[in-house]
């Protein structure tokens, strides 16, 4: 097949930070028509390689050629006017303006200084459909949900090249994660979207954590590893497996060993029990028991109620019925103090606005819980503190390896060891996990279920909550399933039990 | 199977929003109650008063006479507000340029056609200098506009300790000519003020400076990333909004005659009181200058009915605009709160 010349073309790039080597001589290229994923393990450099292309941080070695023509970006703004437009995971509109001006604004039609309204609805009309969404230009944009106001982004950016008349738009397209807060349909309409730019001969760029998702809509891939280039492959030469192995460089043993992992069965004596306990407007009144050594799986749809059980259970928010028994006593749960005592920790879904503290360091992170049980007259000995701390990052390969660190420029996946490390430190009977494994790659997604089964194994009862319903699955002995927040079913994990069973009872809602 | 599903599925009509909430989400909704509120008010005035002649075309015409500087002061104040920031330096700019007007004129003999052009420029350069400390240290406009009223305060105390009286005679003819208009007329400061607004409203939806001060109210990060110039916008709605208010204090001082070192002290409360009552959200990004313009008039009509009644103290203005203040407050709190999705 002969190849048409590539729109953009990135030679032997390279960028140091002090002390990094960030990407050190990585080749890229994109070609017309195409949907590109980058891929690579957090921290491989793929935000780095994209915010080089876009002209926010400068080269320090290496080309770009865009159509044959070396460039040098040195703003966004330069990067925007040559037809490399960016969408972020975060939405960056304005929700107070329709979705015509947030298409358009910066570069209104105007006329001796008026803004010719007329005009610009009718572009923003246009380009709306020549991308074949239907969106009412006029409406405010907040009055759409998140992911048409990700399409609206998709749309300005597209229109943005279209400054020095028709045909000269947006070439190349670059994707930052979009698909991270859009549900099933709403992905499928941005893919829709992505397919259509693309037969319009738009390069885009796409990077997603979630591989079905290459798999579904891209063309040709780049992994990335460690700032260095693995390699590029068309998609339909490279399974997932294989494409996993590229991006974390070892062969599958460890998640290997997960799948096929069988559930231990020494379940010990009832640890946790919660009798009607609710709160209205949150959560339906439900029954819940969890042993020693059990984990138990949440599974249900963002919304379900699941994090609003589990903040229940930790006293976040006070139940307002029912009685939750832990260890044989009636623990009064008006405030998480209660819970901690009684041997509960909570690792909230969103670490970094309820979890860490992102200015502190490692190890200040890491004995915060403990010092916090202790009560701040007695402070915990600073040689115990160091060895504790020396400790956890050792058995959770929290890299790197430094306890005076500063946790807000760890990875995803390594804030969250921080996070676990902390309540582990206080040995905990139960411990509560919400969503732990959530924007972190795939080797420190497998290490923290590991971790969770160890724990399980040691006697520590576990809840468990995820999204990806295989993860629960894998783990849980017990699995609750929740739906319109109500707990609606208990499963007992087995078998027979699979995805397709526990999406059934979520759809279903009823407990068979 | 791909189970990364996390969400609820959508509605099908989640997309189109349902009549209610329409029209509850709908920006035009804050204008609308406080026009109605100006109207209710106004017949409430009328069925009480009628015999005191609180029906006569002057009474209301008043309205705009004795409230032109307010209103022209409460203009500015909107653009900052849209924008998302606060103007404190207002009452002391007034303040500042009736003393500065009548020491010029009175004191150095200028002529008042020179003196408004320099009055002008120094309370726009005024508000550019707030703008630019608030830009380029990234200082809270809270602060800097804070510090900006202690010196306009201050400056008015360098130029005299005691108040000036303005007794020119071009100023004295200013002051009480008259624009009829039906039945009743208005002064020249009421017509400064309404062509204020006029300009206004058409800068803040016909030009892009007006679209750019809306998106940075909206979300000044997005403004940024979408590559809009957030920084010169936002000196330049200080800069308006120092305008505004010299404008405000020539208006005040061709209202009262004279120029004192305490004149307008607080009135940027008022201006901030007119513009949120006037729908307009503290948080930025929403709301209408003709909102002000309501905000305002329901601000001097709290004022005319007080005075017909007679019986009671001026104080019941204060608490009156206290009360409507509150329950303007919670309003746009429960609709911010429906429309976010």
């Amino acid at each position: 097949m002969a190849e048409p010349l590539p729109v953009l073309e990135m030679t032997g790039i390279v960028k140091e930070f002090p002390g990094v080597r960030a990407l050190s001589g990585v080749d890229f290229r994109l070609f017309p028509g195409e949907i590109h994923a980058l891929l690579g393990e957090n921290g491989a450099g793929k935000s780095t390689l994209i915010k080089v292309l876009t002209g926010v941080y400068s080269l320090d070695g290496g080309t770009v050629t865009l159509n044959g023509t070396p460039v040098r970006f040195h703003s966004p703004s330069q990067a925007q006017q040559a037809g490399i437009s960016t969408v972020y995971q975060e939405v960056n509109l304005c929700p107070n303006l329709s979705v015509a001006e947030n298409i358009l604004i910066g570069r209104e039609p105007t006329r001796f200084g008026r803004i010719q309204w007329k005009r610009l609805r009718r572009e923003a009309a246009e380009l709306v459909d020549r991308l074949g969404l239907d969106i009412d230009v006029d409406a405010p944009l907040s009055s759409y949900p998140l992911a048409v106001q990700q399409l609206v982004a998709i749309v300005r950016s597209v229109g943005t090249g279209d400054s020095d008349g028709p045909g000269s738009g947006t070439r190349v397209l670059i994707l930052d994660e979009p698909t991270s807060s859009l549900d099933r349909d709403e992905v499928l309409e941005l893919f829709a979207l992505m397919r259509r730019l693309k037969d319009q001969g738009v390069a885009i760029l796409f990077v997603s954590h979630f591989l079905d998702q290459i798999y579904e809509v891209c063309d040709r891939m780049t992994v990335l590893r460690n700032g260095a280039l693995v390699g590029e492959h068309l998609v339909r030469d490279l399974d997932q497996v294989g494409l996993v192995q590229l991006m974390i460089g070892k062969a599958l043993d460890q998640l290997e060993e997960l799948h096929d992992h069988q559930l231990h069965a020494d379940v010990g004596e009832s640890l946790l029990t919660a009798d009607g306990v609710g709160r209205t407007g949150r959560i339906a009144p439900f029954d819940l028991e969890i042993k020693k050594g059990e984990v138990v799986g949440l599974a249900g749809l963002l919304g379900s109620g699941r994090t609003e059980l589990a903040r229940l259970l930790f006293g976040a928010d006070q139940p307002d019925s029912g009685k939750v028994t832990i260890g044989g006593r009636q623990v009064p749960m008006s405030a998480p103090n209660d819970a901690i005592a009684a041997g509960v920790a909570f690792c909230s879904e969103n670490r970094r606005a309820e979890g860490l503290v992102p200015d502190l360091t490692v190890r200040e992170n890491i004995v915060l819980a403990l010092q916090a049980a202790r009560g701040w007259t007695r402070p915990v000995p600073a040689a115990q503190r160091d060895e504790l701390v020396a400790k956890y990052i050792k058995a959770l390969d929290i890299r790197p390896a430094d306890p005076e660190a500063r946790v807000g420029q760890l990875s995803g996946g390594n804030q969250q060891k921080v996070l676990l490390a902390r309540w582990l430190i206080t040995q905990p009977k139960l411990l509560i996990l919400d969503e732990p494994t959530r924007g972190i790659d795939i080797g420190a997604k497998a290490e923290i279920q590991k971790l969770v089964v160890s724990l399980s194994e040691d006697g520590m009862a576990v809840l468990y909550i995820a999204a990806e319903l295989e993860e629960v699955l894998r783990l849980s002995h017990t699995i609750g399933v929740l739906r319109d927040r109500k707990l609606v079913a208990k499963l007992a994990n087995g078998p027979e039990i699979t995805p397709t069973r526990i999406l059934e009872t979520i759809a279903s809602g009823e407990h068979q | 199977m791909t189970t990364t599903t996390t969400r609820e599925p959508a509605a099908p009509d989640s997309r189109t929003p349902g009549r209610a909430a329409r029209i509850l989400a709908d920006r035009r909704l804050p204008v609308l109650v406080t026009a109605g509120l100006f109207l209710v008010m106004y017949a409430v005035g009328l069925s009480r008063y009628q015999n005191y002649g609180f029906a006569e075309t002057q009474v209301f015409l008043n309205l705009f006479i004795d409230n032109s500087y307010l209103l022209v002061a409460a203009v500015g104040a909107t653009f900052v507000i849209l924008s998302g920031g606060i103007d404190l330096s207002v009452g002391s700019v007034i303040g500042f340029t009736t003393m500065f007007t009548a020491w010029l004129v009175e004191k150095q003999g200028l002529p008042i056609v020179v003196v408004i052009p320099m009055a002008l420029a120094v309370g726009a350069f005024g508000g550019y200098l707030m703008g630019y400390v608030i830009q380029n240290f990234e200082i809270q406009p809270f602060i800097v506009t804070l510090a900006g009223l202690f010196l306009f305060r201050g400056l008015c105390l360098v130029i005299s300790k005691e108040s000036i009286s303005i007794t020119d005679s071009t100023v004295s003819s200013m002051a009480q000519a008259q624009i009829s208009l039906g039945g009743g007329f208005l002064s020249v400061g009421a017509v400064v003020s309404l062509v204020v607004l006029g300009v206004a409203f058409y800068v803040l939806h016909h030009t892009r400076f007006g679209r750019r001060v809306y998106a940075i109210g909206g979300n000044e990060q997005s403004a940024l990333l979408m590559g809009l110039p957030q920084g010169g916008t936002k000196i330049a709605v200080y800069t308006v909004s120092g305008f505004c208010s010299a404008l405000a204090g020539l208006l005040f001082a061709l209202y009262i005659q004279s120029g004192d070192p305490l004149h307008a002290t607080g009135l940027e409360l008022d201006a901030i009181a007119a513009v949120v009552i006037g729908g307009t959200l503290l948080t930025g990004g929403s709301g209408y200058v003709v909102g002000t313009l309501f905000g305002v008039l329901v601000l001097g009509l709290i004022k005319s009915l007080i005075q017909f009644e007679g019986t009671l103290s001026s104080w019941w203005t204060k608490i009156a605009t206290g009360v409507l203040l509150c329950a303007f407050i919670l309003v746009q709190r429960t609709m911010t709160s429906r429309r976010s999705p």
